[in-house]
């Protein structure tokens, strides 16, 4: 299966809604939305939604206040300041389920229990399935439900006899981007011509390269500073991108994700246009790297 | 004070008002802290060009076994909830990149063989760019773990400044959380667009349950559609800024600059956006 993952680095680059028009660009593809933190893929492919699925990514030390002596022992020993006496409670949201206060408390006043700090769900788009997460607030572990969301859908790609999936993936270049990469055949990297932009593309190109995956960049609204866009297209050439593709800054970006659409959807001129040459690129780009792994596996 | 300065969607303009925010205070002879906590990707040093007087390591502590002492019992593997220490049956493999630090492992290894040493996840840049002090937390490439940078960033705060600004990284996680603890206010930037008020939401949600006081910025506050006002008037959250989409903001982000110094127009803005958090915060106290 060939798999593309959509990435940015810094945030609101316009990574999703390349996303939503290379969805519906490809056809019938297998769709995942790893932005688990801010999950907005849904609101432009307005998808039948699924029954929700509960996600428990870790467990939370519990307190039995009746049982506790308040000597201080856990309180000591927590490297997350998730304790506390008088009255004796665990920090929720502190807590990262180690465990440590339970095997050490002296009267076994404490003890693990499963925590449901996601939900996750299978819903059909008119472009192909969509398994997308909604992380609790406040809570963390989104790297596994960033996995939990790959897995899925690639069971259900494989059940479906999908061999394309695209991905949106998380932004930065911690433990959700990390997490979304795993298994990708080709990165596709959202930039925009800014200084932020630039510097960012720099860290997050580190990163793939880091991970050895090919990888090709898209600069979205390349005609605000022209400038910056060169420099981006010089720096990311040099890098070895396979193929940089600019995309112009086009209002209908923002008309069409406003009436809950892809800008493909209502034109095919301006950026949609462009965004159909960016299609054109990476279809020919993934076929040429799947055969290339799949001559590599042959050797 | 002690504003933090998040936004639940990336690209809002989230390190646009804590720059300015910043900036325009230090225009006004105040003492005034900028953090970086947008460890992943930090971008306020490229509008502020600070000079960076020392740079810190921020090291985490990782598990490392004295083979020597080892009988390999397995004790570690089974108490370690984050699977970052494999107990062989000739030898013990630590995954740093897994580890949480919580020193469960080394504490309760029956034979003691196990010390924890300083692992390196990212820096602390400190320095000043006229008389703004400016700390900024930088993640190695490659790690996944954003806190430890956040909470050594935040150890760096003065707490007799008149302004602290804490640049906050995006989304609803842990890195924010770490980021927003112990603000006297946070403000959330947003725009009014269908992405913008679903990652709203969630972030009003995020600082809720944290328990903090709140406002919003709405950013380029012309395009898209009313549904954030709405949101705001019906949660009775106060929008304490609304900035236009002006063409030449964009030029001087797009270029790396200041928009109380490129654009002076809008230092009024930005100072009544100070006062107002003033009153806020000081509302939330009484």
């Amino acid at each position: 299966m060939k798999e593309l993952v959509v990435i940015s680095g810094k945030g609101g680059t316009g990574k999703t809604s390349v996303v939503a028009a290379l969805a519906r660009l490809a056809h019938a593809s297998m769709l995942a939305d790893c932005d688990v933190d801010a999950a907005d893929l849904h609101l432009v492919l307005s998808p039948t939604v699924g029954p929700a699925h509960e996600f428990s990514g870790r467990s939370q030390a519990v307190i039995d206040a009746d049982r506790c002596t308040g000597c201080g022992l856990c309180v000591e020993h927590c490297r997350f300041a998730a304790l506390a006496l008088n009255p004796a409670r665990v920090d929720s949201i502190a807590c990262e389920g180690c465990g440590l206060c339970v095997r050490i408390c002296p009267v076994e006043a404490l003890r693990m229990e499963p925590v449901v700090n996601g939900h996750w769900w299978l819903s059909e788009t008119r472009w192909g399935p969509l398994v997308h997460a909604r992380l609790g607030v406040a809570e963390d572990n989104s790297g596994k439900l960033v996995a939990l969301v790959r897995n899925e859908a690639r069971r259900v790609a494989e059940e479906r006899g999908l061999d394309f999936m695209l991905v949106d993936g998380a932004p930065g270049i911690g433990c959700p981007v990390i997490a979304s990469l795993s298994g990708a055949s080709m990165v596709l990297l959202v930039t925009e011509p800014t200084v932020a932009g630039r510097h960012d593309l720099g860290r997050v190109l580190d990163l793939v390269r880091h991970f050895h995956l090919p990888f090709a960049v898209c600069i979205n609204k390349h005609d605000l500073n022209l400038r910056q866009a060169r420099a981006v297209q010089t720096e990311a050439e040099a890098a070895g991108a396979l193929f940089v593709v600019p995309i112009r800054y086009d209002r209908a970006v923002t008309d069409a994700m406003v009436a809950g659409k892809s800008v493909v959807d209502v034109t095919t001129e301006g950026a949609a246009a462009d965004l159909s040459d960016l299609w054109l690129h990476v279809s020919t780009a993934l076929a040429e790297v799947v055969r290339g792994t799949e001559t590599e596996q042959g050797k | 004070m002690r504003v933090a300065v998040a936004s639940g969607k990336g690209g809002t303009g989230k390190t646009t008002v804590a720059v300015n925010l910043a900036w325009a205070a230090v225009q006004d002879d105040l003492q005034v802290q900028y953090i970086d906590c947008d460890v992943e990707e930090p971008d306020g040093a490229l509008f502020l060009h600070p000079e960076i007087g020392s740079v810190l390591s921020v090291d985490v502590p990782v598990p490392t076994v004295d083979e020597d002492v080892c009988t390999h019992c397995g004790v570690c593997s089974d108490v370690c909830a984050f699977r970052a220490i494999a107990a062989l049956p000739t030898t013990v493999l630590v995954f740093p990149e897994l580890c949480h630090a919580c020193g469960a492992c080394t504490m309760l290894c029956p034979e003691h063989a196990i010390t924890e040493v300083p692992r390196r996840t990212g820096e602390l840049r400190i320095g000043s760019a006229g008389p703004l002090r400016v700390v900024t937390g930088v993640l190695d490439v490659g790690e996944a773990k954003a806190p430890p940078v956040i909470r050594a960033a935040k150890q760096h705060i003065d707490e007799t400044a008149d302004l602290v600004v804490i640049d906050a990284p995006p989304g609803t996680s842990c890195p924010v959380i770490d980021s927003v603890r112990g603000a006297d206010l946070v403000v959330l930037v947003s725009e009014p667009t269908p992405f913008g008020l679903n990652d709203l939401r969630l972030a009003v949600d995020m600082v809720r349950a944290l328990g903090l006081p709140l406002a919003v910025v709405a950013n380029r506050s012309d395009i898209g559609d009313t549904s954030l006002r709405e949101y705001c008037q019906e949660q009775g959250i106060e929008i304490v800024l609304e900035l236009p989409f002006d063409r030449r903001i964009a030029e001087v982000y797009a270029a790396g600059g200041i928009v109380v110094e490129g654009l002076p127009e809008y230092g009024v803005h930005f100072r009544e956006l100070r006062r107002r958090l003033g009153v806020l915060a000081a509302e939330s106290v009484s």
